[in-house]
């Protein structure tokens, strides 16, 4: 059993009252009260709809919340649900809400561990954490992302969405292909609030010597998905459906750099002995659509995006003489010369680009998360070009284009492991 | 008469070979301490190389913005300056050792006052190293915060943070030397004063539809500006 020091005495006793469940949902709350009422009852809905035979609970791990979440979250009675999707559950459904304290940079980490200890001692079988500001989330979301789990024997569940063609363009235009080119597996949402995993590998996950090194908050959950790819878990995707865009406007660029790239850059250097043989990628087994693409026009200020790139390049050319190649930068250079018509940052330059930075950021040229920050204003270049090269694409040819830049993240991987380990 | 200077000038010559009989010794005391010294500063020095390259000393020194400095200044590397500076040091802190057994008079307080004086310049040094980290990364921090918030001008920023904490090292450097202490804390008072008075006059002045569009920004709930945030990353 791993350490479980860290939960309060109170919490261990709720616990212990419910004693061992089949089910566990995750829910990580902080001052999410606006959302949160209807999403417990969507949950709830889920597990009458989806297991109703099974002992459940649901964890809510609250960062310190003053609108009352946690109250919220454990008044929603199952009572509720119940008439109005005459639904009946064989068994009760616990709601436990557990107060943690923690810096905004850890809080994932720390509610994420907080669900995994949970799980462990309730010796959760299957297990889901959910996004609280989801608010579109529907009751098939549970029994998608854990029936592969409680069935199947599956170990990580992981979603995929239907998305508009320009949002997530940070997955698409560098998670998802550096991590298939790199980790040899398409997982379409690596980083996702939303996924599903047996208790043996939150178990194994929690017993890992993530926690106390630096990374535990922020992107938590593609350390999580990492682990199960370099520890040869059995990994699947799920289709949920349309992601709610609003949740995802509150990100900003940096942060959401700091909490992908940063991930993953810093994964890299552990997982070399995995990542540095592995050629080629695999599919992950899907059920349903493995990504759809939402076509309705959505205005792109791309002047202001290629006025940003300009401003880094010219404005941060010291850093990047010390993060980037000569003929990196200069061709760098070069396409901040063209006008706005001809501006194109080809794939071939933003994946040496990438590789670059992974390489600086694992000799720590400079400070490492000013190497993150400096890739914000060259993400906005790429941006520029893959919005320009998808404007009037149908579904098949954005998936094509997004489909030719991971054939040559994963070409130009020879790349990374000469720069990898080269001394200077 | 002639046997009375003949006795006084074998008295003299004797008392002269007496006197350098007794101070002949002494002297080669020292010159073996200088020796010695050479020896102890050359190992000492062999040692601070090995271990400064191990802790990738000028690595260090770059971020710090120190290397460049020295490079400006046709200087050899900052593991190497740092161990030519221990080496001399030592040399000649031994040396001054072995001149104290000399016994000439005011010199041993002299070398006291050397001694005395070494622990602050480490000190002063340590904080000028320090001090040029902690100028190098802000200013970089400052850099690409004001890049990626689109901030006008953000190498002036930049810079002005490095400036900033620039004379602030400084000025405590020269004060823990001991070096025309007020001197140079009017100085930098003046300085940064001036420095200050500039930048409000700047921003108040210069910056005053900025900051005007900036509360409004911030203060009036108004049209949502386009932005590239419109496309979330994530």
């Amino acid at each position: 059993m791993a350490e479980e020091n860290f939960l309060t005495d109170e919490f261990l006793r709720q616990l212990i009252n419910v004693g061992e469940v089949d089910i566990l949902v995750g829910l990580p709350t902080h001052n999410n009260a606006k959302t949160i009422g209807s999403i417990v009852q969507t949950i709830q809905s889920g597990i009458l709809r989806g297991f109703p035979r099974e002992r459940a609970v649901i964890i809510n791990a609250d960062g310190g919340s003053r609108d009352g979440t946690p109250e919220l979250v454990t008044g929603v009675s199952i009572d509720d649900v119940r008439p109005a999707s005459n639904l009946g559950a064989l068994r009760t459904l616990h709601s436990i809400s557990t107060r943690y304290s923690s810096n905004s940079s850890s809080a994932n980490g720390v509610a994420f561990r907080t669900i995994l200890a949970a799980a462990d001692l309730l010796r959760a079988k299957a297990c889901v954490v959910m996004s609280p500001e989801s608010a579109n989330i529907e009751p098939e979301w549970i029994a998608k992302l854990l029936r592969p789990v409680y069935n199947d024997g599956i170990d990580l569940v992981t979603p995929t969405y239907r998305r508009h063609k320009f949002e997530g363009l940070l997955i698409t235009n560098l998670l998802y292909p550096m991590i298939r080119a790199l980790y040899g597996l398409r997982i379409r949402e690596a980083f996702s609030p939303e996924f599903g995993f047996s208790g043996r590998f939150g178990n194994q996950f929690l017993g890992q010597n993530v926690w106390n090194d630096g990374v535990e908050g922020a992107g938590i959950e593609l350390r999580f998905t990492l682990a199960a790819i370099t520890g040869k878990c059995r990994i699947s995707q799920s289709f949920l459906g349309e992601k709610d865009r609003i949740e995802r406007h509150a990100v900003d660029l940096v942060p959401a750099l700091r909490q992908t790239v940063g991930t993953l850059f810093s994964a890299l250097e552990p997982d070399f002995p995995v990542w540095s043989v592995v050629t080629g990628s695999q599919p992950a087994s899907t059920a349903g659509s493995e990504q759809e693409v939402l076509l309705e026009p959505l205005r792109v200020n791309r002047k202001r995006l290629r006025e940003m790139f300009l401003s880094g390049i010219s404005e941060l050319e010291s850093v990047f003489q010390s993060i980037l190649s000569a003929a990196t930068l200069a061709e760098l250079q070069q396409i901040a010369q063209l006008g706005e018509e001809e501006f194109h940052y080809p794939a071939q330059l933003w994946v040496r680009t990438v590789y670059e930075f992974a390489a600086s950021y694992r000799k720590s040229v400079i400070n490492r998360d000013h190497i993150i920050q400096a890739l914000a204003p060259l993400f906005r270049g790429r941006v520029t070009t893959f919005v320009k090269e998808n404007r009037s694409a149908s579904e098949d040819e954005v998936e094509s284009n997004i489909e030719r830049l991971c054939l040559e993240f994963e070409q130009q991987k020879p790349y990374l492991l000469e720069i990898w380990k080269s001394k200077e | 008469m002639r046997e009375m200077i003949i006795s006084e000038l074998s008295e003299a010559l004797h008392e002269i070979a007496k006197g350098f009989a007794h101070f002949l010794p002494r002297v080669l005391v020292m010159l073996i301490f200088a020796v010695l010294g050479w020896l102890i500063a050359s190992v000492a020095k062999v040692i601070l190389r090995s271990v400064l390259r191990l802790v990738k000393f000028d690595k260090l020194s770059e971020n710090a913005g120190a290397s460049q400095l020295l490079s400006k200044a046709a200087l050899p590397s900052a593991t190497e300056m740092l161990s030519r500076f221990v080496f001399w040091v030592t040399w000649l802190g031994v040396i001054l050792l072995g001149v104290n057994v000399l016994g000439i008079f005011g010199l041993q307080e002299q070398v006291a006052k050397f001694f005395l004086f070494l622990p602050r310049l480490f000190v002063a040094m340590f904080i000028m190293f320090f001090g040029l980290l902690a100028a190098s990364f802000l200013s970089r921090a400052t850099l690409l915060a004001a890049v990626n918030a689109n901030m006008p001008s953000p190498r002036v920023l930049s810079l002005a943070v490095r400036s900033i904490i620039i004379v602030f090292v400084l000025s405590i450097v020269f004060e823990e030397l001991g070096l025309a202490e007020q001197t140079m804390l009017v100085a930098f008072g003046i300085a940064f004063g001036a420095l200050m008075l500039g930048l409000a006059i700047a921003f108040g002045i210069g910056g005053r539809d900025l900051a005007q569009r900036f509360l409004e920004k911030r203060m009036v709930r108004g049209k949502k500006e386009e932005n590239e945030d419109e496309l979330s990353p994530l």
